[in-house]
């Protein structure tokens, strides 16, 4: 297969998640209703108090990561549950269908992240983000950390039984480095932190970032094959 | 395709230490045709799937050859064709997305020409355009076909080729079958006598003993 | 045997010196373990919490490399193994843990701070308990040996990142100064001695533990085998 029909197939892959997608809706109608709910839960809980804005940069990554959570397994969950897996290694190399998955799921979490974060900066108030350029690089690497490494555990657990509890389960540990070093980027974005502070933070989401997806790469076909 | 071997060293398949069969061994090249028989849980379904490398084998070896070149296991997957009960296609998408899908993600050659007549043959052409979760079973199985022939596949399996069909399906398949066994290999897996008669070798797993079966 | 006994001797030695041998301001014996400030009596702690999250650490990485041959060579006896080292693993990273927090409790007044080295076992407390979540959770055995050891290799590729970046974001509390200094340990001897004969000895302790728990699992399998 040359590298031309090896990405054209991966994309066919992504199309077909997401034509799927938009077609049942399935997923995206609860998500954006998840969101919705979560952000209303904690303003509610909130009220009239004051929260600093150190512990708000925490609470919007608490919602993203349950969006996750939520929405992200379902690319390969559903292919389990369809019994369409042995369609799919009939026509696919199994990194085709690797990157196809991860591609959907990127743009999946990148609409949903953009939707709360809108929806945070609108109705949350006392979170006011200062230097835009921070937080909007912040929230790049993040998503694109949390969609590779969100994918691979997705592909595990969707072999397993009890996949919906699974999933937070084995997700969390291995998202801990990453969510810790988001949060801390985005609080220095709320403080009006200079970008060159957090420059560190973004070297440490960009190293994690290649080693999930190399990791992910090279491990993917143990998890694949039957 | 000028030469095609097919052959199996030794398979054997194990679940959670239950032995299902091993030492199973052939050797096909074109024009052969083999059926593998057996009763119900003797492992037809499960040895196909591992023909078919959906499936690894707990011990043994596959091996192919096209044209005298050795093809890579991972690159097996262009030049086998399936059909199984254990199928699924997509059932929220037509017959004809179904297919157009599975000819861009293969990246075969194939027109929008021949989709089209591979549709007319398996007589879908009509239906071509409802979601596949309208479809019957024995539509099923004929979309299965299509599935199976996008990318003209050298070596073609079969699992219970005539289920859920009738007369003018089973006459469409037998058809397939005789071209197939002329321009490659052909793999049936089945119990039914009409569907066994087609291939000259039968590999009999309650036994595990296998011999050409003449004519 | 004679190892068992050797071993039972050796580490009931670490723990008696441990606990017993005098804590001075001017150690001028040659028992004499020297007055860290700060820390006073509670510095006991490091011969057996520091052996004891060291050890778990160990039992992860040796895991790791079980996982990494059975995937190579699908031998199951290497799941086998896998699985057992990572239950003492589990079982030393509750005991570094509670051993750790009560020791923060003494001596910095709460049971739980976040600090670093804190954090860092906590989460492969969290590990090891996703570990034995997603290996309940399959039910074919190859398949549950394949995708355990893949999630032990993934974590095991995370786990760094938490060394590296911890110390970075969150101040720390774990004394270090006051015992590793300018990249040198400079610990007294006596001290020194009991550490490290307690290290060897709780890593003595993991191997056998680990040698007797394959061997059992070895035999439970032949039986369950003969028995079918």
């Amino acid at each position: 297969m040359t590298t031309f029909s090896a990405i054209s197939a991966t994309l066919t892959i992504f199309k077909k998640d997401l034509r799927s997608e938009l077609r049942t809706r399935y997923a995206l109608n609860a998500l954006i209703m998840f969101v919705i709910t979560t952000i209303s839960v904690i303003l509610f809980a909130i009220g009239n108090e004051s929260v600093s804005p150190e512990l708000l940069s925490g609470i919007l990554w608490i919602i993203i990561f349950f969006s996750t959570m939520s929405g992200l397994s379902r690319s390969f969950v559903s292919e389990e549950e369809r019994g369409t897996v042995m369609t799919l290694h009939l026509i696919a190399r199994p990194l085709t269908i690797y990157f196809g998955k991860l591609l959907f799921n990127l743009i999946l979490l990148g609409a949903l992240n953009i939707f709360t974060v809108i929806l945070y900066l609108l109705f949350v108030t006392g979170f006011n983000v200062s230097s835009y350029s921070i937080f909007i690089v912040t929230i790049l690497l993040g998503t694109l950390g949390l969609a590779s490494a969100s994918t691979i555990i997705a592909a595990i657990i969707a072999k397993a039984n009890t996949k919906g509890t699974l999933y937070p389960v084995l997700s969390f540990p291995i998202l801990l480095p990453l969510l810790l070093t988001v949060i801390n980027a985005t609080k220095l974005s709320v403080e009006g932190a200079a970008f060159i502070d957090a420059v560190g933070d973004f070297q440490v989401l960009i190293s994690y970032l290649v080693v999930i997806t190399t990791i992910s790469y090279l491990l993917f076909e143990y998890i694949w094959k039957e | 395709m000028n030469t095609i071997s097919f052959t199996t060293e030794k398979i054997a398949k194990t679940f959670n230490r239950r032995k299902i069969f091993s030492e199973i061994s052939f050797s096909l090249n074109k024009s052969d045709s083999l059926a593998i028989t057996g009763r119900n849980g003797s492992g037809k379904s499960t040895l196909l799937k591992i023909l078919a490398n959906v499936l690894s084998p707990t011990k043994g070896e596959i091996g192919m050859k096209i044209n005298d070149k050795i093809v890579k296991p991972t690159d097996y997957f262009a030049y086998l064709g399936l059909v199984s009960p254990y199928l699924q296609l997509y059932d929220e998408f037509s017959g004809w997305e179904n297919l157009d899908l599975f000819r861009r993600i293969r990246g075969v050659d194939a027109s929008v020409d021949y989709l089209t007549e591979l549709l007319r043959r398996v007589n879908l052409w009509e239906r071509r355009n409802d979601y596949v979760r309208t479809y019957s079973s024995g539509m099923k199985q004929r979309l299965k076909y299509a599935f199976a022939l996008i990318h003209r596949p050298p070596i073609l399996l079969l699992d219970e080729p005539t289920s859920n069909l009738d007369t003018e399906g089973i006459s469409t398949v037998y058809q397939i079958i005789e071209e197939q066994k002329k321009a490659g290999i052909l793999i049936v897996a089945t119990n039914d006598a009409e569907d066994m008669k087609k291939c000259e070798q039968v590999l009999d797993l309650n036994t595990q003993a296998s011999g050409k079966d003449p004519k | 045997m004679a190892f068992k006994l050797l071993l039972g001797i050796w580490l009931c030695l670490v723990i008696i010196a441990g606990i017993s041998l005098p804590i001075t301001k001017n150690p001028t014996n040659w028992y004499d373990l020297p007055f860290v400030p700060g820390l006073e009596d509670k510095a006991r702690i490091i011969f057996f919490h520091v052996p004891m999250a060291w050890v778990t650490t160990l039992a992860f990485i040796i895991s790791l490399i079980y996982g990494i041959r059975f995937l190579a060579k699908k031998n199951m006896d290497d799941d086998l193994k896998t699985a057992a080292s990572a239950g003492l693993g589990l079982m030393f990273c509750i005991l570094a843990t509670v051993t750790g927090s009560l020791w923060a409790k003494f001596n910095w007044g709460s049971f739980w701070n976040w600090d670093p080295r804190e954090t860092s076992i906590f989460v492969l407390l969290l590990i090891y308990g996703a570990y034995f979540a997603l290996r309940s959770a399959i039910e074919g055995e190859e398949k549950r040996a394949t995708l355990s050891a893949v999630y032990a290799i993934i974590a095991g590729a995370t786990a760094p990142f938490f060394i590296f970046i911890m110390p970075r974001i969150v101040e720390g509390l774990h004394p270090n100064e006051a015992i590793v200094s300018k990249g040198k340990i400079s610990m007294n001897p006596t001290m020194l001695l009991i550490f490290l004969s307690s290290l060897a000895g709780f890593t003595a302790l993991y191997f056998w533990m680990l040698n007797l728990r394959v061997r059992a699992e070895r035999l439970e399998l032949k039986h369950h085998m003969k028995g079918e």
